[in-house]
């Protein structure tokens, strides 16, 4: 054996080792699930005696998973599609116009980027409570536009930067107003920006806890992640039941990531180098 | 003076969603929040009176935050440490050539995909039965109790969930760096005779100067942040000796209903995140010119 494809496999199987650490938890996980909570408290190795779904069917009702899911689903959806129309238009405008109030409210963004959440949650619930939108999904996505404006802005902003403007010269010829050359000429071509944002905030959205924990109150409005929460409070004993919520809760992700990782992937690496 | 309307009218159109969302959502609450600092709210009266900066004094004389506060960093240094030099070492490994490698990016970005309320019940799980179960089995006793019902061992359990969660997330950013790095230079060093340890060292390290940058602030901007997970893992305790700089906010505001005091909190922790994030930004971005 030559002493490089020696050294491969040595390379190869740190890091099978290292990918079975990060694996192991989520199959721990899913192996208890199918059992009963005396089966996991005698051996939380042992593998399901028999085939039984009864815990997720169990789990599913307790936890009202098609009424989190299809909440946490809308608001994904509506705050991704804000963050995307809106800040793309801000970005566009921001580019091709140097106006003093665009630099300032640009500026305003960027600089605003390093407020951490918990320096704002105070006031915010207390200024959105005091007008009486608390518990409203409807506001809970209203903020998640305000939360992404400023990275979406940003990331638009840089790409934008980079379009000659005889692409949309051409479309002004053929009388065409400014909003309707965005939307036919510019908007088409900042797909790969569009993607690596509907994945980085469709993640944090998704999986997003504190900032529905302070906004959704009634229990018919919550999230997954706060029904999971709330559930697995509930039924900290019921160990199989337990199981099952969380496999429940990480399923749609993991579905969609096998389907898109490629895209998954490629989004992540461009919004990590901007 | 038809052409300024006309300028009005397509910010409103253009930016006007955009600058109301932004300032009613980040701008008006975080100034708010400011003002919060100064007075004596307690979050249900009406009133609220101006004390000046005596919330802050206050603060200084409150051993649960300084506790929280110094725990924090603690949490941060190591944890950003092994993230790094973890992430670092896959995306090694990992754009060295070897077979599956996508199949290992992908299975070591799955953490990231899921919130830190699952992540963390999900370790709260490991913990509390696999690990103990295995240790009793083996006899191997540092692992034959709960690592949760001990202060200092739970301290280390949110560290190395913290690693385990966001070691993927930032091997990503090593690799579009290490992708980046040209071929040739790589081959001319080899020609030159450059052993692995110095390639890494004198060519590989400096030009991987800008993906250090990003990554060191993610991962500090991230657990100095850190809420969910430390709320399913450890919920703070045993005995407040785990609860983070968040957590203590969260409480401080909203169980304990001090919420001039706990804005004055955050804030604190705003500015320490600002000043170390900058501090750590110039410095590398130091590091970059010069290699």
């Amino acid at each position: 054996m030559s002493k490089k494809v020696y050294k491969d496999y040595i390379k190869f199987f740190i890091v099978f080792l290292i990918s079975l650490l990060y694996i192991l938890p989520f199959i721990a996980v899913i192996i208890n699930s199918f059992k009963t909570t005396n089966d996991i408290m005698a051996n939380p190795l042992s593998l399901p005696t028999k085939f039984s779904v009864s815990n997720y069917i169990k789990a599913a009702e307790k936890m009202t998973y098609l009424r989190g899911f299809l909440n946490t689903l809308i608001i994904t959806f509506f705050s991704i599609g804000g963050i995307v129309v809106f800040s793309a238009m801000t970005a566009y405008l921001f580019v091709r116009k140097k106006w003093k109030l665009n630099r300032l409210v640009f500026s305003l963004m960027i600089a605003s980027m390093i407020i951490p959440f918990q320096a704002i949650m105070i006031p915010l619930v207390k200024i959105y409570g005091t007008l009486n939108l608390l518990n409203n999904m409807w506001t809970l996505i209203y903020m998640y536009w305000g939360f992404g404006a400023a990275f979406a802005v940003f990331m638009y902003h840089g790409f934008i930067k980079g379009i000659p403007y005889e692409l949309e010269e051409a479309a002004y010829v053929e009388g065409a107003t400014e909003f309707q050359t965005f939307w036919k000429v510019v908007f088409p071509l900042l797909k790969p920006v569009t993607t690596t944002i509907v994945i980085l905030d469709g993640l944090w959205i998704w999986n997003d806890f504190l900032l529905p924990s302070l906004i959704l109150i009634s229990a018919e409005k919550r999230t997954l992640q706060l029904s999971t929460f709330y559930f697995y409070g509930t039924y900290t004993a019921d160990y199989g039941l337990a199981m099952a919520a969380l496999i429940l809760t990480i399923t749609p992700i993991i579905v969609v990531y096998l389907i898109l990782q490629k895209n998954i992937i490629n989004g992540i690496l461009k919004g990590a180098i901007k | 003076m038809k052409s300024k309307a006309k300028n009005v009218v397509n910010y409103i159109i253009f930016a006007g969603i955009t600058t109301m969302v932004f300032l009613t959502v980040v701008i008006i609450p975080f100034l708010y929040g400011v003002y919060l600092t100064l007075t004596d709210w307690n979050g249900i009266e009406a009133t609220k009176k101006y004390i000046g900066i005596r919330n802050y004094i206050s603060i200084l004389n409150d051993s649960t935050f300084l506790y929280s506060f110094t725990l924090t960093l603690k949490y941060v240094f190591f944890s950003v440490l092994f993230i790094n030099l973890i992430a670092f070492l896959l995306a090694y490994l990992l754009t060295s050539g070897i077979k599956g490698q996508n199949v290992f990016r992908i299975a070591l970005f799955t953490p990231n995909l899921i919130g830190g309320i699952v992540l963390g019940f999900i370790w709260q799980f490991i913990f509390n039965n696999t690990l103990p179960y295995i240790g009793q089995k083996i006899g191997l006793g540092l692992i034959s109790n709960s690592w949760l019902a001990s202060p200092q061992k739970a301290f280390w359990a949110l560290v190395i969930v913290t690693v385990w969660q966001y070691s993927g997330y930032m091997m990503m950013i090593y690799i579009a760096g290490l992708v980046g790095i040209p071929q040739d230079i790589i081959e001319a060093s080899t020609i030159d005779g450059a052993g692995q340890l110095t390639r890494i060292t004198r060519i590989i390290l400096p030009l991987l100067a800008p993906s250090f940058t990003v990554s060191v602030f993610l991962s500090l901007q991230r657990s100095f942040m850190v809420y969910d997970l430390n709320l399913a893992l450890t919920k703070g305790g045993p005995f407040r000796s785990t609860e983070l700089v968040s957590m203590h906010v969260y409480s401080e505001a909203f169980l304990s209903q001090n919420y001039g005091i706990g804005q004055a909190k955050a804030i604190i922790l705003f500015i320490t995140v600002a000043i170390i994030t900058s501090i750590q930004v110039y410095l590398s971005k130091k590091a970059e010119v010069e290699a």
